[in-house]
């Protein structure tokens, strides 16, 4: 489903990613971890299309096709979604009627019919339900006043409207207390499907426990350094990050 | 957001700019006492009113052109402008079939509302075109309750009294450069007046329209509401392209008697000049009113066009719980330079004022909001809120802010509120990866950012205005 081979990307002049290489087939959930300053955000902005990175060398492909030359949008539309790791507020803008432009500005672009207001507030519901969202929320600004959970509560219930093929969480689990943490990792749960796939990006083990990767990667000075199961988020919460990055000045 | 996106998307032609082939009977450009003579003449004004203009004439003469503004343009040779022109037309119509076809076609362009459709939504129509009123509508229908609605020319032959009591009692003559010289020479305008008691059964709307080339357009409207009466007037401009400078300075009087409302909404897109600033008009405007105890003054403005706008709708609150309101958004894009806000005068007790304020810069374009509120001793208890907003887009562009507060009253409530945002990279792009284009972003944004003043305006109003700021902020998105 989405395939990145050998990406590198800079900002301005400094390199960040240097060769990336991930793999991520329909229905799998990759966490991607990595200590401060590893590129990791840069990489979930660069497959979202950010234009402020400037990709160098390397190719993503998204079932198949390069969407290095895709508008953001046009991404959006074919089921990229990324949930961010500071949503934005806009003020005077609601929620329902961010998220209806958002839907329809999709289905006309997948040649599907627009939904009306009435059509869209039954779809919306049920999704609203399973989320556990406040419907006083369809109301409000987007995002405005939000407090860190329901900011990232918010980005979770957008994936489950806009259902995407793949998601990109980045370090959505960042700033959340507990109760906020599982309550987006249920709407993860509930979201991952055969075909669904998730990459996590996240700094801490914990979000783990309540969402079970297939893989796991280290990502460290713009490249991964080590993959593995889940048992290798295990061996990085008790040991730190320290022991790899040894491992690799002692190959240098 | 990167400028580049911005510019693409800021910089746009102007929709509206034709020029209509119209012959013109015009006097030669310059100004004297003879041309004032001349323009009364033309009007078939009586006597008093020519003495009227010829003592405005002798005391703007006196007056400077004000420099305190935040505005920066070349000087204007106010001997280099033609101050009356009229479209050669037959003196009176009794429908639009018996108008020059011309100036149909280019209303229809404009897509002013005079044809019958419009007329069904219930909005009578007082266009103005260049200095002449050439159609009204409904006027029987307003005739039947008592309100007058016509060009301020023929109220002054017709309705003599009423115009000679209040023109000029709430803009004197002396008021400022602007005013005076809109004394003297003002050709046409609007005469609105709801008699006691009456709801006015429509909104009223007038659209300006400049068209010949170097003709400085002077409107003269006033609006009387008598006691207990209602009125709700919409105004609405646009302007075709050209290459030089056109002065506007319009002055509007508005008289809210015992328990009276007025509400009075402005859609203003005159030509803004073109990407370098050059051609666009140049708006000096006195907007005022004067209300009497328990009457309420409601001045909403969408102000997206002009090169230079100058202009300060007011309210003098002089009686005892009165209220006034002002809401308000101006767009300054490309070399646009607005210097706008309001005045609220609290001299009767009680008496309570609303500012609110939203000004959006994009491009190079200079947004200046300029308040006063002022607090008489006498005024008890009187309170005001102010909230003055700016938006900027792009690094070029700037939005300063001069609140002006006066407080000579110990038991007054005044509270000033003001922000400024940007519309940031990290908010168009959040709306790109929901699928949303990064010019539906922008849209959005602004409109979001302007609520507060849109759900002011009469509805079919809020939705011309908003796809008026969309216009004006429209270009393909690089």
């Amino acid at each position: 489903m989405l395939e990145i081979k050998n990406l590198h990307a800079k900002i301005e002049d400094k390199p960040i990613l240097k060769g990336i290489n991930l793999t991520v087939k329909p229905g799998e959930i990759h966490a991607i971890m990595g200590p401060n300053g590893s590129g990791k955000s840069t990489l979930s902005q660069v497959i979202a299309g950010r234009d402020s990175y400037e990709v160098t060398e390397g190719d993503i492909l998204f079932n198949g096709e390069s969407i290095l030359e895709m508008e953001p949008e046009e991404r959006a539309w074919v089921g990229l979604f990324m949930a961010f790791q500071y949503p934005v507020e806009i003020p005077g803008v609601s929620n329902a009627y961010f998220l209806r432009t958002a839907l329809n500005a999709k289905r006309k672009n997948l040649g599907l019919p627009e939904l009306d207001a009435m059509e869209f507030m039954k779809y919306i519901k049920e999704k609203m339900t399973s989320i556990g969202l406040d419907p006083s929320m369809l109301s409000r600004a987007v995002n405005e006043g939000f407090s860190g959970g329901e900011k990232k509560r918010n980005e979770i219930f957008q994936m489950a409207v806009l259902e995407p093929k793949i998601g990109i969480l980045d370090e959505t689990d960042s700033g959340l207390d507990i109760d906020a943490l599982k309550i987006v990792s249920e709407g993860v749960n509930m979201l991952k499907n055969s075909e669904r796939s998730f990459v996590l990006v996240t700094h801490y083990q914990r979000i783990l426990n309540y969402i079970t990767p297939d893989y796991v990667h280290v990502l460290m000075n713009g490249k991964i350094v080590k993959s593995g199961g889940k048992e290798l988020a295990l061996q990085l919460e008790q040991e730190g990050y320290a022991p790899i990055e040894k491992a690799l000045m002692a190959t240098v | 957001m990167s400028t580049e996106i911005l510019e693409s998307y800021t910089q746009r032609e102007y929709e509206w700019g034709f020029v209509s082939d119209i012959e013109e009977d015009a006097l030669p450009p310059g100004l004297n006492e003879e041309v004032i003579k001349a323009i009364s003449k033309k009007k078939e004004e009586p006597e008093w009113m020519c003495e009227w203009r010829l003592n405005a004439y002798k005391k703007w003469q006196e007056l400077q052109e004000p420099t305190w503004h935040n505005v920066h343009y070349p000087k204007v040779d106010f001997q280099d402008i033609v101050y009356y022109s009229a479209p050669k037309q037959k003196p009176k119509l009794n429908s639009l079939d018996e108008a020059d076809p011309e100036l149909v076609r280019t209303f229809e362009k404009l897509g002013i509302p005079i044809e019958e459709q419009k007329a069904l939504a219930g909005v009578a129509v007082d266009a103005v075109f260049d200095s002449v009123s050439v159609a009204t509508t409904f006027k029987e229908k307003l005739h039947e309750v008592g309100v007058i609605f016509c060009p301020i020319s023929e109220a002054i032959r017709d309705y003599p009294e009423l115009v000679k009591k209040y023109i000029g009692s709430v803009v004197p003559v002396t008021d400022n450069f602007y005013a005076s010289l809109n004394s003297a020479v003002f050709t046409d305008g609007t005469f609105v007046y709801i008699p006691k008691g009456v709801r006015c059964p429509m909104e009223l709307s007038t659209y300006f329209r400049i068209n010949a080339a170097k003709t400085g357009q002077f409107e003269r409207t006033l609006i009387v509401a008598d006691e207990d009466s209602y009125v709700s007037y919409l105004e609405g401009c646009t302007a075709p392209m050209r290459d030089e400078n056109q002065l506007h300075a319009a002055v509007v009087e508005l008289v809210a008697m015992k328990g009276a409302t007025i509400k009075y909404s402005t859609v203003q897109n005159w030509y803004p000049g073109d990407k370098d600033g050059k051609g666009g008009i140049y708006n000096f405007v006195t907007k005022r009113g004067k209300c009497d105890d328990n009457a309420k003054i409601t001045w909403t403005q969408v102000e997206t066009g002009s090169a230079i706008t100058w202009k300060y709708p007011s309210v003098i609150l002089k009686g005892d719980n009165s209220i006034g309101e002002f809401y308000s958004v101006a767009l300054t894009s490309g070399k646009q330079q607005a210097d706008t806000g309001t005045k609220m005068i609290h001299i009767g007790k009680n008496t309570r004022s609303t500012i609110v304020s939203k000004g959006i810069s994009a491009i190079n374009g200079q947004n200046t909001y300029r308040g006063q509120v002022k607090v008489n001793a006498g005024a008890d208890n009187a309170r005001n809120y102010s909230q003055c907003d700016s938006m900027l887009m792009g690094d070029r562009c700037g939005a300063h802010t001069f609140p002006y507060i006066d407080v000579k009253n110990k038991s007054a409530t005044v509270e000033h509120e003001a922000s400024t945002s940007k519309i940031g990279e990290d908010q168009i792009f959040y709306f790109r990866q929901r699928g949303i284009s990064a010019e539906d972003a922008v849209n959005m944004i602004v409109s979001g950012f302007c609520k507060e003043v849109f759900k002011e305006l009469p509805m079919e109003f809020a939705v011309e205005a908003q796809k008026l700021l969309a216009v004006s902020l429209e270009g393909s998105v690089g």
